[in-house]
């Protein structure tokens, strides 16, 4: 992998943190934020070396943790959790099916907010929760899920932008050319 | 699965995280705002847009509107400065009295606008940040409020930005009293609160509580963050708790929570 797709996912990270603190709209409507930085770990995970993954972990965690009351470096862990097992299990998931990349978002967007709740409980400090909670994580999960296949389409996109696309070898021979007409 | 290196670096991340979960708090507010400076350029931005978008509709709103806003902001002063003459009479009154007893004056607050920016990205905090910061005079613990009422406390303050945690945190505590009766309890995160953003309950009423529903509850002064007097909400129901030794009241907020686009930090 080249230092481009480690810049993009990062960038994106920090763009998605932004959104998430900026934008009031799935907030307003669902009663819920939606956390695309589970989905991001997942695609860093299947695709990306592992120091882009903990490299996309840290930095998404740090960043997600400053704009929120989360003690900083709550969000850490999880995401490097997600990583590491997206990055384990990389060559067991069909990763190319928007199904399986909606599957792999759920789970990892359900399992990102279980986990820092874990870490914020083991820490002494009590968060905000209820009943409606469930509805939030719920939501955060289906929301993260569909933003996944989201997210691999759009890194094919930046990569056929930016990359250098391979040359294909093709058939065509110039020492095997029929020559028509007299030599 | 993971190389000798990648261990390494695992332990490593697992390292720092386990030295930034146990900074001392205010270093922690302080390393927050430094890293959540990044996003300032964006943040400017939105901002930046958000006002040509505000002039883009003055410059189509008609003459006529203009004029009848104009009037009414015209009544509306003329009415505060009445109040604003029978308000300073009373502050003499309340002064001369205060100097008669021997108690110490009352200091007037300054309020200073501020403009939301950002919200908690996590669901289960109420949190906003605001622009802000010690370069404006606010400080941590500072009270935060709109014309409808009170709104939070400074969390922690940078430079041109600070973080407000908002009523309804579990973080954030509030001494009471609810008019008319003048009984008082404490503001806290209830049980309602996660599924309505503008409820919080009123703890620590006495068993005997007169409070009923529609009662006003203001803040009551004890603690020395918040000022006394100012309007938390209004009372929709009450409870009785631990076989009717103490009560408990629900509290509708002044102040929309989910509404904040801009909010008065009162500095002294």
């Amino acid at each position: 992998m080249n230092r481009l797709h480690t810049i993009l996912i990062l960038a994106t990270a920090f763009v998605a943190v932004f959104f998430e603190a900026w934008f009031d709209g799935f907030r307003n409507v669902l009663g819920a934020q939606i956390d695309f930085l589970p989905a991001l770990m997942v695609y860093a995970g299947v695709t990306g070396g592992y120091f882009t993954m903990v490299l996309a972990a840290g930095c998404g965690g740090l960043w997600f943790d400053s704009l929120s009351a989360n003690p900083l470096g709550a969000s850490v862990l999880p995401l490097l959790l997600i990583g590491l097992l997206a990055h384990w299990g990389r060559e067991l998931f069909s990763s190319e099916h928007p199904a399986a990349q909606f599957f792999l978002g759920t789970m990892a967007s359900a399992l990102q907010p279980l986990a820092v709740l874990f870490v914020l409980l083991n820490l002494g400090t009590l968060p905000l929760l209820g009943w409606k909670s469930i509805w939030q994580w719920v939501v955060m999960a289906v929301g993260g899920g569909l933003f996944t296949p989201v997210c691999f389409a759009l890194f094919s996109r930046f990569h056929q932008a930016f990359d250098y696309q391979p040359i294909h070898e093709t058939t065509f021979r110039p020492d095997r050319e029929i020559k028509r007409g007299r030599a | 699965m993971l190389k000798k290196p990648h261990y390494i670096i695992l332990v490593l991340v697992v390292l720092l995280v386990i030295v930034l979960l146990k900074l001392p708090s205010e270093t922690m507010g302080k390393v927050k705002l430094a890293i959540s400076g990044l996003f300032l350029p964006l943040f400017g931005l939105t901002g930046s847009v958000h006002q040509l978008t505000n002039r883009a509709t003055e410059s189509v709103t008609t003459k006529e509107q203009l004029a009848r806003q104009n009037e009414y902001l015209r009544r509306e002063n003329e009415e505060l400065k009445i109040q604003l003459q029978q308000d300073a009479a009373m502050t003499n009154e309340n002064a001369r009295l205060r100097g008669l007893v021997g108690w110490p004056r009352q200091t007037r607050w300054q309020v200073k606008l501020g403009r939301v920016i950002a919200r908690d990205p996590a669901n289960w905090w109420r949190s906003v940040e605001i622009d802000l910061g010690t370069r404006d005079g606010v400080k941590s613990n500072y009270p935060v409020l709109t014309s409808e009422g009170l709104v939070g406390r400074i969390q922690s303050a940078g430079q041109t930005r600070s973080q407000v945690i908002l009523l309804g945190s579990p973080d954030l505590r509030v001494a009471a009293l609810v008019l008319p009766g003048g009984e008082t309890g404490v503001i806290n995160a209830g049980a309602s609160s996660p599924q309505e953003n503008n409820m919080v309950d009123l703890d620590y009423l006495s068993g005997g509580s007169q409070v009923r529903p529609g009662y006003n509850v203001v803040t009551w002064g004890a603690g020395g963050v918040f000022p006394a007097g100012i309007v938390i909400g209004k009372v929709v129901d009450v409870h009785v708790k631990e076989y009717g030794l103490a009560v408990e009241a629900r509290v509708k907020l002044a102040a929309d929570l989910s509404a904040l686009q801009e909010v008065w930090v009162m500095t002294p």
